[in-house]
């Protein structure tokens, strides 16, 4: 089982861009919206020195992180190129308009 | 005895009062020092660089240059110097005698003497005639006014560069080829360009009426009037020109008239020494005239009925010409041409025959959105013809399988969408492409390199772009093959490419200047625009270019262009420094440095407010708030703007400080109020976006307490004035700055400041400090630029205030005030749902 949560619509979210979340007790976590509106959700640390990913420039379906420029893949969280590392990813879809996203910690306990 | 082992030495020979030592070669003299003479020339020496004493005669007064080359002169995209093709250097090495600016008048083929302008007679044992061709001068009433030119030669050239200095109309008779690149290359240059065409379709000779439409509607976009099945009835104006009028009456002003109708080739001076001549000058397999001694080549001669107005035909008779020559005869069939080029950045490519008719069937793509349209000619499952607009990527392929009359009656279905498809790969690879292309495939059309030349010198040491354009000439001219080229360097060497001048990033094959440059000359409006002009790799960029690009786009349309956030680094989106943890910085502006207890209480308040746990004095002489979380940053600027401060930019690829000392308000040194112009500059400077950080310092005297020699503009003031410097920095590689000039006047320092701040935002690569910039393009290029050209100084400085006027805004207040908040709030988890 998981527990589904609703975090708002695509539109709030800008096209290349990405919005926080914050949930009771869990790091925080970045979803993303790329320029062909797919979204993805990581947690928002990049796996070299923890930098906010969600403050990154998204170019096609990786962010390049703030602070030293790595680049993630959004759907693997793994840094791409020469570095190497890998941010948890959250699961995340789209219902009738709506972006849900897992409970990370219930995906843990599933594990 | 010694003397005849010194052969060549015709000099000491005299001196030394002996007979000179005569050289027994034959003697080739060759009447035209353009691109089919001294190609011929070439070619000849590749065969047997021994064999004739060779000497050219050329009417202009240069060494051989690319007139094909001319466009990009015009348009300010290559200077002369970019299109010789060969130096005085390859004339003396190869012991080519040149005389140059001296046409030949007369041949006396009884005497087998040529004759010059200057009155110099030269006797030959052979002749190659190399005189390309005349424009053709449409017989209308005024074509001789002085303003009407044709559009051949570097002389035109110059004649246009004046007269767009001067601005105003032109009028382009002619839309073909050269009609339309003098067009594009005047309204570059700030001319107001009407294009008169006799036909209705643009260019009709190379491409059909729906190519010719969408030609016409996209340069009717960039500016220029385009009138089809226009009649020019007489060039009107009282001892100049001053306007063309058509038949129908219309009349159009003008102080420049190009007449580009068309050429014909150069025949008088073969005419009247009785060869043959029809429409050229006749000529067998051999490029033989009439006269077994007399030879001709280009554009001026006539083979088996057909006169050639194209490159490549040309390269193809230069081959069988020096064949002949060396006793290797291979002899020239004629040539298929085909045109590959860019109007005004447009892709235009045809070949063959696409007028249709009988037994020919078409096949035909249009892609509306992406502005493309192609067209193939079939026959008797051949193709025969083929026109293409807007992606022109697959015309080196057409043209090879119309040349070697492939059956492509298999993969005919698919032929339309291109090499790729048509291969049954479905999935573009390039190198695949550049791989299946036979040896004879042509790869570089402005000087007639097949792929065979360009891997045979890729094969003997040739590793990059660079050293094969020096090699074989290939993509050293238009360059619109350098992609080809750089497949092949893969396809040839693998990894071990060298890598040729810096491309962006690599979502493209452009360099920054490049890229500049065509957003500039295709008047871009948008960063997507640019990825599909310029063919980007990639979706939507990288996190190089994407802020380079929205740069480059703010730079060139200010007030115009919309600012896209996504393309920001965080700290440029965020308007505050972001640090290791995640938080940020706040720098509010302090005028040259100076504060008040307002402020300094306003700081103060911030800091415990918002438990800030660092502030710290900056470098730049102001003070640096730590640790702001993005939630708070709004309120934070809303303080600050309550107390008179707006943001210091500290984050920005922008103006950062001006560092100022007390100057002469209370030091017992200072000479000027070094204090008051900083702020002054500052005023003037804050909030204009740069290709890089920025800062100023003003010191008010030599003893320079402010550091204005490691700044990007920096003022020393002494008593008779201001000394001002550019180009320092104080970071990893520690510059001291260039003296730039001194000036008298607090005003002058403020208007060589602006305009060299312009200078460096119009031409600096992004991200390039104004250190760098200084060392690759040379402290005499921005002395010229900034001191020297006095108009140009100030067209700057107006062009700096102009879009300073759209940046002045504080954009902490606009956050403050509301805007952007969803960047500084987290999403707002509304509901859970189990499954």
């Amino acid at each position: 089982m998981t527990d589904w949560i609703d975090i708002g619509t695509l539109a709030d979210i800008p096209q290349r861009g990405a919005r926080t979340v914050q949930l009771a007790g869990e790091k925080e976590i970045a979803v993303f919206r790329t320029g062909d509106d797919h979204v993805f959700a990581l947690i928002n640390e990049c796996p070299h020195k923890k930098g906010p990913l969600s403050q990154g420039i998204v170019h096609g379906h990786s962010v390049a992180c703030p602070l030293h420029n790595w680049n993630i893949a959004l759907k693997t969280g793994e840094a791409q190129g020469a570095d190497e590392g890998c941010t948890p990813t959250i699961a995340v879809k789209q219902e009738d308009g709506r972006i849900l996203i897992a409970r990370p910690t219930a995906l843990q306990a599933a594990a | 005895m010694e003397l005849q082992l010194r052969g060549d030495g015709q000099a000491d020979a005299q001196d030394d009062g002996l007979v000179p030592f005569e050289d027994v070669r034959e003697h080739l003299v060759v009447v035209g020092n353009g691109m089919a003479g001294c190609r011929a020339v070439e070619e000849l020496l590749a065969r047997d660089a021994g064999r004739y004493r060779v000497t050219i005669f050329g009417a202009e007064p240069y060494v051989n240059y690319n007139r094909i080359m001319l466009s990009p002169v015009l348009a300010g995209e290559k200077s002369f110097d970019d299109i010789v093709i060969n130096t005085r250097e390859w004339y003396a090495d190869n012991g080519i005698e040149l005389i140059a600016g001296d046409p030949v008048t007369a041949i006396d083929r009884g005497a087998k003497i040529v004759k010059s302008q200057s009155g110099r007679a030269m006797g030959y044992d052979k002749l190659l005639i190399a005189t390309g061709s005349d424009p053709f001068i449409i017989p209308v009433p005024g074509k001789d006014l002085p303003g009407v030119i044709s559009f051949r030669d570097m002389k035109d050239v110059d004649t246009m560069l004046a007269a767009a200095e001067a601005g105003g109309d032109a009028v382009v008779i002619g839309g073909g080829l050269l009609g339309l690149e003098a067009a594009h290359g005047l309204t570059l240059r700030g001319m107001k360009v009407t294009v008169i065409h006799l036909m209705d379709t643009l260019m009709e000779r190379q491409l059909d009426e729906a190519a010719g439409w969408l030609l016409k509607s996209a340069l009717e976009g960039r500016g220029q009037t385009i009138l089809t099945g226009a009649n020019t009835e007489a060039i009107y104006g009282d001892g100049k020109v001053e306007g063309v009028r058509l038949k129908d009456g219309r009349e159009i002003p003008a102080s420049l008239v190009v007449m580009a109708v068309g050429i014909r080739p150069s025949t008088a001076l073969a005419r009247e020494a009785g060869i043959a001549v029809n429409r050229g000058i006749q000529v067998d397999d051999h490029m033989v005239t009439s006269d077994p001694d007399i030879l001709a080549v280009g554009e001026c001669v006539e083979h088996d009925g057909n006169v050639y107005g194209l490159v490549a035909p040309l390269w193809d008779m230069c081959r069988s010409l020096a064949d002949g020559l060396t006793d290797q005869h291979s002899g020239y069939k004629g040539s298929v041409t085909s045109t590959k080029l860019k109007v005004a950045g447009l892709d235009v490519f045809s070949a063959g025959d696409f007028s249709g008719g009988a037994g020919c069937e078409d096949i035909v793509l249009r892609d509306a959105s992406r502005g493309v349209y192609k067209r193939v000619v079939v026959k008797d499952g051949r193709i025969v013809g083929a026109v293409l607009y807007g992606d022109t990527v697959d015309g080196g392929w057409y043209f090879d399988l119309l040349k070697r009359e492939e059956d492509v009656s298999e993969i005919r279905e698919r032929l339309i969408l291109g090499q790729a498809f048509a291969s049954g790969g479905g999935a573009l690879d390039p190198l695949a492409a550049v791989a299946a292309l036979s040896d004879d495939a042509e790869i570089c059309g402005c000087n007639g390199v097949s792929k065979g030349q360009v891997v045979s010198c890729i094969e003997a040491g040739n590793c990059s772009l660079d050293t094969v354009r020096a090699g074989c000439k290939a993509s050293a001219s238009c360059g619109s093959c350098t992609g080809l080229v750089e497949n092949l360097l893969t396809v040839v060497l693998g990894d071990e490419v060298k890598s040729g001048p810096k491309t962006m990033c690599k979502c493209t094959s452009f360099t920054h200047d490049d890229v500049r440059r065509e957003i500039v000359a295709q008047n871009m409006r948008s960063i997507p625009e640019v990825m599909q002009l310029l063919h980007w790799s990639t979706p939507d960029g990288c996190s190089s270019c994407r802020p380079a690009l929205n740069y480059y786009l703010l730079c060139a349309l200010p007030g115009e262009y919309q600012d896209d956030q996504q393309s920001r680094f965080v700290n440029e989106r965020m308007h505050a420094n972001i640090q290791k943890d995640g938080t940020y910085s706040v720098v509010p502006r302090m005028w040259g440095g100076l504060t008040n207890p307002r402020e300094l209480r306003a700081i103060a308040d911030v800091v415990e407010k918002f438990n800030a746990p660092m502030v710290k004095v900056t470098g730049g002489q102001r003070l640096d708030i730590f640790g702001i979380k993005k939630e708070d940053l709004p309120a934070v600027w809303a303080d600050l703007n309550a107390a008179g401060m707006v943001s210091g930019h500290a984050y920005g690829k922008s103006l950062r400080t001006v560092k100022t000392c007390v100057g002469s308000e209370w030091c017992r040194f200072g000479t000027q109020d070094s204090t008051g112009l900083g702020v002054k500059i500052e005023r003037m400077t804050w909030g204009s976006w740069m290709p890089h950080k920025f800062k100023i310092a003003v010191s008010g005297c030599p003893r320079n307490c402010a550091e204005a020699t490691i700044k990007d503009f920096g003022v020393v003031c002494v008593d008779s004035g201001y000394e001002l410097h550019v180009g320092g920095n104080g970071g990893i590689h520690v510059r001291a700055t260039d003296l730039l000039c001194k000036v008298a006047t607090e005003q002058e320092a403020m208007d060589y400041c602006a305009a060299f701040t312009q200078l460096y935002r119009e031409e600096a690569r992004y991200l390039e400090r104004t250190a760098p910039w200084i060392e690759r393009v040379g402290v005499d290029y921005i002395k010229q630029r900034i001191v020297e050209d006095e108009a140009g100084r100030e067209a700057l400085r107006a062009r700096f205030l102009y879009s300073q006027s759209f940046s002045q805004d504080d954009p902490w207040a606009e956050r403050a005030a509301g805007q952007h908040a969803e960047l500084h709030q987290h999403l707002e988890p509304i509901a859970i749902a189990a499954e």
